[in-house]
């Protein structure tokens, strides 16, 4: 793992008191609300709908056991007692004090650890494939290579004021868990025909109210040029890019706008000129810096190991619960004797993303034991444990059902991804964590999900799209219409490396349909699948989207049940709430007031 | 208008009277001055007069937009090694960056001067070469 050497504790300790000062300066009215905005997001700070929300950053997912410890800690200090894994790796905490910040801020520095760019208009936290290091399928580890962009994009003078927010993720592997196509720009490793390491580059991607899958600007970037490129790319977007419409200032609407090839001989022409500087210190990466940053992802000390375990055998064999847990949240490593363990923090019925403090500890102490100190956050909002001995698997189950993290239901219908919405944010249109909620009780039957196999359900609560819903096979977007909750579903999203945009099924569902209308949808889906085998995706690409559009709207929708109002009650119970849904507040239509930042 | 260095507040004169670019280009001329450009300006519109100018002004309409650092950037990159100035809305955080990007100095008006007083910028200039880019 990455450890900080002495300029990157300088640098996130200076941030720190920097903060103080700039908090200070706000009160005094030396900087004035707006100016003060950019600086408090680009420290991670929001302001949320009850309070203040503040966004650490996890890069590309990597924690170990202190790192999250002192994560737990700061739950319980701070917060109420837990936080939320978001689907940028992230976690958020919902209920900190303003004056309490620089303490956390402090105290994140103590690990390791801060809250830089994990909010506005620059190069955010860089994300990569929570397998990375692990994963039997990996090329290279995206790793150090994520690790050299953070060292470029943290503190980069030129791009802190950029038009808009600018997402960049590395995937080293052939099957894309980054999500590489929705982002600003997607890094995917590669070998040319010489064999040389490189990238792919693709720029343009992206979710939100205009959903498009990134394009590839560059075939192959040979590695050492990464940084030159990179460079590149957000010069022409930070001096082109849109400032008239912020819903029109990402990079994926200047590249739609200008056409690919434009951008491209821009980029390229910028590049050129990067790379013949000579003056001043050079992007471009030598060898040493390459194999300096490679070494802290050295491989951790494996055991040579037979990849079968009597003993593991021996529990699948004894134990049911175990052997379905081992089929939906285990997959196999690169190295013998070893194995992948997702650890799903969507127990029934609970926030999808949310851990307790006394969780965050639990999982600490079982990487610290059994997955080489390691833990990763993934974008689907769970914790990997990347290193895990086949044959510690039962011990692991065992420690994890102690701690009611054991739900084995890594990529069905209850692992789902949900944003915050309306219990929390400020743009929210809609609740989506309530959504998620009452989705995963309606199929919590093991056999039921089983049956319905891998399934992606993606949640967001409003158009900005943070719960992904454009990439879930089945997405569910809440909107606000009129004073009242209302959710459009998208079919056939895809996040992987076959990226695909779910299309819009029709009319929305009111706040009380969206769960009947997905059993239907699912009924129907169970009954057109050629094959017990054939998953949701794999029915909806043969059949196309009718057959499940005439299920979704088989009955009348419109006015049959009353509409829920829009409330934005906080929810309050913390990460494991299970019981009935706070009653909707009645309000009047146009009495919500929406915070813009 | 304060002009703000690594200093502080300065009172230098302007080297040369500020021209925009239309009337650089009309007066013709060996006479040195000064350039004031927005910063939706393309630096490879400037190179050729880079000889005959001692200063470019970079506007800064809003600290928010950021282009004024890449314009910076760019002008560096084609060669320009006269004094280049910020002007405008910038506030004090932002002045490492504007080092970084090869401003010398920045402009700034009597209101912001008051609001943000020396002090704020003398501490902001401090925290020069910091960032993480700095290490390599």
């Amino acid at each position: 793992m990455y450890r900080y050497d002495e300029f990157d504790d300088r640098f996130v300790r200076e941030r720190v008191s920097q903060f103080r000062s700039q908090v200070e300066r706000r009160l005094s009215g030396a900087l004035t609300e707006d100016e003060f905005k950019p600086l408090r997001l680009q420290n991670g700070l929001y302001l949320q709908l009850h309070a203040y929300m503040l966004r650490v950053a996890v890069p590309y997912g990597t924690l170990d056991s202190r790192q999250m410890r002192q994560l737990a800690m700061i739950a319980e200090r701070w917060d109420k007692g837990y936080g939320h894994f978001t689907t940028r790796q992230n976690i958020q905490y919902n209920w900190p004090k303003l004056a309490d910040v620089p303490d956390i801020l402090e105290a994140l520095a103590d690990v390791g650890m801060h809250a830089i760019q994990t909010s506005g208009n620059c190069i955010r936290n860089v994300t990569a494939d929570h397998f990375a290091g692990a994963a039997d399928d990996e090329i290279e580890d995206p790793r150090p290579t994520a690790e050299i962009v953070r060292q470029w994009s943290n503190g980069h003078p030129e791009f802190a004021f950029l038009p808009r927010k600018f997402k960049i993720a590395v995937t080293g592997s052939p099957n894309d868990r980054a999500v590489t196509k929705a982002h600003d720009i997607g890094l995917r490793m590669l070998r040319n025909t010489l064999g040389e390491p490189g990238y792919e580059v693709i720029v343009g991607g992206g979710m939100g109210r205009t959903p498009m899958i990134g394009k590839v600007i560059r075939e192959f970037l040979p590695k050492a040029e990464l940084l030159p490129y990179l460079e590149a790319v957000l010069r022409v977007y930070n001096l082109h890019g849109r400032r008239d419409n912020k819903y029109k200032a990402r990079i994926k609407i200047l590249v739609h706008e200008a056409k690919l090839e434009t951008i491209r001989a821009e980029v390229e022409d910028e590049f050129r000129r990067l790379r013949a500087e000579s003056d001043g210190p050079t992007l471009a990466l030598s060898p040493e810096e390459i194999t300096r940053i490679e070494a802290y992802f050295t491989p951790p000390a494996f055991e040579e190991l037979p990849d079968a375990d009597s003993d593991l055998d021996a529990a699948l064999m004894a134990d049911a619960t175990f052997r379905d847990w081992m089929k939906t949240n285990v997959v196999g490593h690169r190295k013998s004797g070893y194995r992948i363990v997702t650890v799903s923090l969507k127990p029934i019925g609970s926030a999808p993303g949310d851990a307790s403090a006394e969780q965050m500890r639990a999982l600490a102490d079982i990487a610290a034991r059994y997955s080489l100190d390691e833990l990763r956050v993934s974008h689907e909002q769970n914790i990997v444990l990347p290193h895990v001995r086949a044959a510690d698997l039962p011990e692991v189950f065992a420690c994890l059902q102690q701690a009611d993290l054991a739900t084995a239901n890594i990529g069905l219908v209850s692992d789902i991804i949900a944003c915050p919405g309306m219990d929390y944010c400020a743009l929210a249109t809609a609740r989506s964590i309530p959504v998620a909620q009452e989705l995963s009780k309606r199929f919590a039957d093991p056999a039921l999900a089983k049956d319905i196999g891998k399934l992606q359900i993606k949640i967001s609560g409003c158009i900005n799209a943070c719960g992904h819903h454009h990439v879930g096979h089945i997405g569910i977007l809440g909107l606000e219409k009129a004073g009242v909750e209302s959710y459009q579903i998208t079919l056939g999203g895809d996040a992987t490396e076959t990226t695909a945009i779910g299309e819009r099924a029709g009319p929305g569902f009111a706040y009380d349909e969206v769960v009947p209308a997905i059993e239907r949808l699912l009924d129907a889906y169970r009954a057109l699948r050629l094959t017990d085998d054939e998953t949701f995706l794999q029915t909806y690409r043969r059949l196309g989207a009718t057959p499940f559009k005439a299920a979704l709207y088989s009955q009348a929708t419109n006015g049959s049940r009353p509409a829920v109002p829009v409330t934005q009650g906080p929810r309050a119970q913390g990460p494991v709430a299970q019981g009935p849904l706070p009653q909707a507040a009645v309000a009047a239509p146009g009495e919500y007031v929406f915070y813009h930042f | 208008m304060p002009i703000v260095n690594d200093t502080g507040f300065t009172d230098e004169a302007t080297p040369a009277p500020l021209l925009s670019l239309a009337a650089l280009e009309s007066g013709g001329g060996d006479a040195r001055c000064g350039l004031e450009v927005a910063n939706d300006t393309d630096a490879r519109d400037l190179a050729s007069h880079f000889s005959r100018v001692d200063l470019i002004a970079v506007t800064f309409p809003n600290f928010a937009d950021g282009r004024g650092f890449s314009l910076a950037r760019r002008l560096r990159a084609l060669g320009y090694r006269g004094r280049l100035r910020a002007k405008g809305h910038m506030i004090a955080d932002q002045y490492p960056m504007a080092r970084a990007c090869g401003f010398d100095e920045v402009e700034i008006d009597e209101t912001l001067a008051q609001r943000q007083p020396e002090s704020h910028w003398v501490s902001a200039a401090k925290l020069q070469g910091h960032a993480l880019q700095a290490r390599r």
